[in-house]
């Protein structure tokens, strides 16, 4: 379980995603394989800036056993300004959400791996 | 390719069994669909059964075989095969058996589905069903799958007409639904204070939005169309199968609250009969969450988007309506074990055709399944009809 969640460490850290050199089009979560250019497509690292508006929300009141501590809490699906959209949780009273509000992204705790206690962070957002 | 129907058919009852096990679940059912055919075990040529997560549920891996030995078709060497499409699991078994046999490649086949989910606790299994989406880019950032129906809902409900009503009448119709089936999990009536009063789950869906936990297993036999009658005075002829896949996030859609691969898989089948919708009688479709029903009935066809609320609100979708949307009560009433479900939406269709379906029959000659797995990644659409 560790491994798995380490080798994201620079996206989820970062928000490093990528960018398809070949037609411009930008991933986060990053592909390494564009399916507008395929073969054709040239996949480079990108730092996005983190700024992007809600798309759609709800808030979370029955959770999985990781995240039951944190309940009630915002889900969102963000749309960055470079265009790809993420899911992620918007960090706010859950009456302050709505659609089309603006966010950026902050660094922040997401949730404790259960009895081994590894803590996993990465990409929250606030409104902006 | 070989015409298919269906010859036997079988279905435990739906709930929280907490005396049968996994094991004990799809050997009822099975015995039920061989017993239908009036087949005996050494006659099955091959098995495919679906299932979600037997490794999360049970910790047992390895299903295929597992079955066909408690089946008792060990010393047969009955080849046996797990299909997994989360909770489309059980439709994508049904096409695997189809496919197999109007390959030519077998001739009588078995397509079952059985999920045991009340062997672990609520967080473990909200944590497994989060499974059917995108583990690391939705389950990390703590999405559950009611979330993600709840963030489609939200969108639906800003960009179209959809009132909370209309949209709790969707749980009312199928609960009263499944109070005329016998193998439901919910057979009592609810009213739509019942879903707004009750808790909510992630917003704007409550508890009574959301399909329930179940155990159960359901099978069919499938066998070459031409050989139907050796089994049946009444086989049920399979017009239409159809896949189609989307991402696996929600996030990358081209439009949150549209499945897209329910319209290619719709469009497809439709296609593949040479049918239009108004030659349709009734259609089970995937009501995971009552916003599912809804964007199962436009993204089919029947209706343009944005007026499902609207035509569940005037009964059309009733089952005396002109358009019955899951009289067996869909996974909201009847329940929703989710590796069966599939399974259980073609019983129910052959029933409904073979006119045995008791107090919630419909006059049906022509009937269509609806199966999603996830949020909508994979898709499978049957249609079948009377011989
Ligand atoms: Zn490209």
């Amino acid at each position: 379980m560790v491994s798995r969640f380490w080798r994201k460490i620079p996206q989820r850290y970062n928000l490093v995603g990528t960018r398809c050199e070949t037609c411009g089009r930008h991933f986060y979560p990053p592909r390494t394989f564009c399916p507008d250019c395929r073969r054709g497509g040239k996949i480079v690292d990108h730092w996005f800036t983190g700024e992007g508006k809600v798309t759609t929300y709800t808030v979370i009141r029955t959770a999985s056993n990781q995240f039951e501590h944190a309940t009630p809490y915002v889900l969102a699906i963000v749309e960055l300004d470079e265009g790809p959209r993420l899911t992620a949780q918007i960090v706010c009273r859950p009456e302050e959400a709505r659609i089309g509000m603006r966010v950026r992204r902050v660094f922040r705790r997401i949730a404790a791996d259960g009895e081994s206690g590894v803590i996993h962070y990465g990409t929250k957002f606030v409104p902006a | 390719m070989r015409e298919v129907a269906v010859v036997g058919i079988g279905c435990t009852q739906f709930g929280e069994h907490w005396s049968a096990s996994f094991r004990d679940l799809f050997v009822e059912a099975g015995a039920l669909a061989l017993n239908d055919a009036g087949i005996s075990g050494e006659q099955i040529d091959a098995l495919y059964v679906g299932n979600m997560s037997a490794g999360r549920f049970i910790e047992q891996e390895h299903i295929g075989a597992l079955i066909a030995d408690y089946a008792g078709l060990a010393s047969n060497h009955t080849p046996s095969t797990r299909v997994e499409a989360a909770c489309a699991s059980g439709g994508l078994a049904f096409r695997q058996a189809a496919i197999a046999v109007a390959s030519g490649m077998e001739d009588v086949v078995v397509a079952a589905g059985v999920e045991k989910m009340t062997d672990v606790g609520t967080g473990a299994s909200v944590d497994t069903l989060a499974g059917a989406a995108d583990r690391e880019w939705e389950g990390f950032a703590g999405a559950t799958f009611p979330g993600l129906y709840a963030m489609i809902a939200t969108d639906y409900m800003h960009r179209h007409s959809l009132t909370r009503e209309q949209l709790a009448q969707v749980a009312v119709k199928n609960h009263a639904n499944g109070a005329r089936n016998p193998i439901a999990q919910f057979r009592q009536e609810i009213t739509i204070d019942t879903v707004l009063n009750s808790s909510l789950v992630a917003d704007p869906l409550r508890l009574f939005d959301c399909s329930p936990i179940t155990d159960g297993a359901a099978a069919v036999v499938v066998v070459p169309l031409e050989r139907a009658r050796e089994f049946t005075d009444a086989p049920v002829r399979m017009l239409a199968s159809a896949q189609a896949s989307d991402t696996i996030a929600l996030h990358d859609r081209r439009d949150i609250s549209t499945l897209d691969a329910t319209i290619a898989a719709g469009r497809r089948a439709l296609k593949l009969a040479r049918l239009e919708h108004a030659d349709i009688d009734l259609v089970e479709v995937h009501d995971c969450f009552t916003i599912a029903e809804i964007c199962a009935i436009e993204d089919l066809g029947f209706c343009a988007k944005g007026e499902a609320g609207r035509l569940t609100e005037e009964g059309v979708t009733a089952r005396d309506g002109g358009l019955p949307v899951n009289v067996s009560g869909g996974l909201k009433a009847c329940g929703h074990p989710v590796g069966a479900t599939g399974i259980k939406q073609i019983c129910e269709v052959v029933q409904q055709i073979r006119g045995e379906a008791g107090r919630r029959q419909v006059d049906t000659e022509i009937g269509m399944t609806h199966n999603v797995g996830g949020t909508g990644a994979t898709v499978v659409v049957h249609i079948l009809g009377a011989c």
